[in-house]
């Protein structure tokens, strides 16, 4: 057999990417108004019926592109820190970008709520700024750990606990609205937002991709002791800290735009890793898995329930089922895990 | 500037040290082209430390490391990592990670972010895996194999990064006698055939003598004696370099010198 080594990841994008097509295509068909796909085509150039026009281009447009982007941020989030920290456990969401987040925008709108210029800040700065800083806070008490194993991730999940904490006690001396608006904003939620929201989340993304296009070579072979990458001429630390920089970037803007949407950046990876079958976690490839589970959970969580769902609550049982399924499958030849 | 005029890597009074502890002093050495070189001596005798500096894992504290004539430290690590390639000790393999995958790794030094996969590298593969046999293997993941194929597999990694010399970190540990034979065999095999220079560190004193053309020989961070086995392993080598008192026969099958330990000598 003379087969390019990664062959499997280019096929596993082509085929992730079709998916996310076909499913952003249902996505724009489907609401209170089906379009057919002749009626959506034209919709989206601005001829057909004016409420057609309307629901597609100025509705489910801005949402589909808002659910792709801040999905696709999650899953090449989480695919570059677990890859980076070689823990499949290590997501942004789990290292404490999400309880910075979390508890910066929930104080906005708890002490906001008192009245006082705090409240003027738009909730999204204020996860935006949150997550930032925790992931500051992050490597400053991980830096001597040189920004790799256990230790990283044990500080960030001592971080995010006591994060978490404040948040919690934050809740429960706000009013019964504000709590229950803030643990909608908490279970991460996509309703009501468009285009404003998605704009610095495809900024980043933007961004953030062709550093992880220049710095993949080098990140790939981030799957071996420093000991090796040495002596092929990497610089082990210097390219982790570059990749984990661009993470949590994408997971603070992510998580700004949509609020902490669970379980994407945790799983993504996983599933991409497997799916083409290499030992690494390919980061565009998790994007394209985590812009397809936002994407499906929240054209779901809009459209089956008689009530609009956080997407957050459909997130994970969307992606969970996928890896169980990966995991349970019997190794042959290559196979993963 | 060179110790031998063949050689070209080199030593100059190197210092190494963990922080305070000094591991190796004044350590000049150099490695014959398109030889086999065995770095032996007791546990904790700065061997591997060496070893590590030669394929610049570790700055030395004092001297300096060159390669075909220049300090390896000024020069462009690709452009190092394309001469000299370095097998650590028991390396780890991800799971999941194919025998051909991990073969295809060590061709990162001749790619580029731009340039990812080449004909040169595909040839380049199948030749490291021809060379160490591991072709029939080749789609197996590396964590299912046994610990011969998988240090076979490793050595095939290090193969395909086609570097004139090839350090290795004491290549037979936890393998069983036949497979250490193998895998020494398997490193002969690619001094002879494929004319590569190899620099190790091996635990076994015999096995050294066996397959190095060139020992290095050190104790308590400094070089001792060096020379080919048939010259330099007397009774007086184990007992200055080991510390053991024993006898040195000559194996009348193989031609070597064989030493038998009878007992270490009290200091």
């Amino acid at each position: 057999m003379r087969i390019r080594p990664r062959a499997s990841v280019a096929r596993a994008i082509a085929a992730a990417a079709l998916v996310l097509l076909v499913v952003a295509v249902v996505a724009m068909s489907v609401g209170d108004r089906a379009t057919n796909p002749a009626e959506l085509v034209r919709a989206l150039f601005g001829s057909g019926e004016e409420n057609v026009v309307y629901a597609v281009r100025e509705v489910r447009l801005p949402r589909v592109v808002l659910a792709v982007v801040v999905g696709a941020a999650f899953g090449i989030a989480g695919g570059i820190s677990q890859g980076v920290l070689r823990n499949p456990l290590a997501s942004p969401d789990v290292l404490g970008v999400s309880a910075g987040a979390s508890v910066a925008a929930v104080g906005v709108m708890a002490i906001g709520a008192l009245g006082g210029p705090i409240g003027l800040v738009p909730i999204p700065v204020a996860a935006l700024v949150g997550g930032f800083g925790a992931a500051a806070l992050i490597a400053a008490l991980g830096f001597g750990a040189g920004f790799r194993g256990r230790s990283l991730l044990l500080v960030g999940i001592a971080l995010s606990t006591a994060l978490t904490g404040i948040t919690q006690y934050l809740l429960t001396r706000m009013d019964v609205a504000g709590a229950q608006s803030a643990a909608s904003w908490l279970t991460g939620s996509l309703n009501a937002r468009g285009w404003d929201d998605a704009a610095p989340v495809l900024i980043g993304v933007a961004v953030v991709v062709p550093i992880v296009l220049i710095l993949g070579h080098s990140a790939r072979a981030l799957i071996f002791e420093d000991d090796l990458t040495r002596n092929w001429g990497i610089n082990g630390s210097a390219v982790r800290v570059a990749l984990l920089a661009c993470s949590v970037s994408l997971a603070a803007l992510a998580t700004s735009a949509g609020g902490p949407i669970g379980f994407v950046a945790l799983v993504s990876g996983q599933v991409a890793r497997r799916t083409a079958r290499v030992a690494d976690i390919p980061p565009i490839l998790s994007g394209l898995i985590g812009a397809i589970i936002v994407l499906v959970a929240d054209t779901a969580s809009r459209t089956v329930f008689p009530v609009q769902l956080p997407v957050g609550v459909l997130t994970a049982i969307v992606g969970a089922p996928y890896l169980l399924y990966l995991l349970q499958r019997p190794r042959r030849g290559r196979g993963a895990l | 500037m060179s110790l031998y005029p063949d050689s070209r890597l080199n030593g100059e009074g190197l210092r190494l040290s963990y922080g305070e502890r000094n591991v190796v002093e004044n350590l000049s050495v150099g490695f014959p082209d398109g030889k086999i070189t065995v770095i032996v001596g007791a546990n904790a005798c700065g061997k591997s430390t060496a070893l590590r500096a030669f394929s610049r894992l570790m700055k030395p504290e004092g001297g300096v490391v060159t390669l075909d004539g220049k300090s390896i430290a000024d020069r462009p690590s690709r452009e190092v990592a394309k001469t000299l390639g370095l097998l650590p000790q028991s390396p780890i393999a991800p799971e999941g990670l194919s025998v051909r995958d991990l073969v295809a790794r060590g061709r990162h030094p001749h790619q580029s972010w731009w340039k990812q996969w080449s004909d040169d590298d595909r040839i380049a593969v199948d030749a490291a895996l021809e060379a160490t046999g591991m072709i029939e293997l080749a789609e197996r993941d590396v964590d299912e194999l046994s610990g011969g194929q998988r240090q076979r597999a490793w050595i095939a990694m290090a193969v395909a990064q086609e570097t004139d010399l090839l350090l290795l970190d004491e290549p037979t540990t936890y393998l069983d006698i036949a497979h250490q034979l193998d895998v020494l065999d398997l490193v002969a095999r690619l001094n002879r055939q494929h004319g590569r220079t190899i620099v190790m560190v091996l635990h076994d004193l015999n096995l050294a003598i066996r397959y190095a053309d060139h020992i290095v020989a050190m104790r308590g961070g400094r070089l001792i004696v060096e020379g080919p086995p048939k010259e330099i392993i007397t009774r007086e080598f184990l007992a200055e370099v080991f510390g053991v008192a024993g006898e040195v026969v000559m194996d009348p099958i193989m031609g070597h010198p064989v030493v038998l330990p009878h007992s270490t000598i009290a200091r």
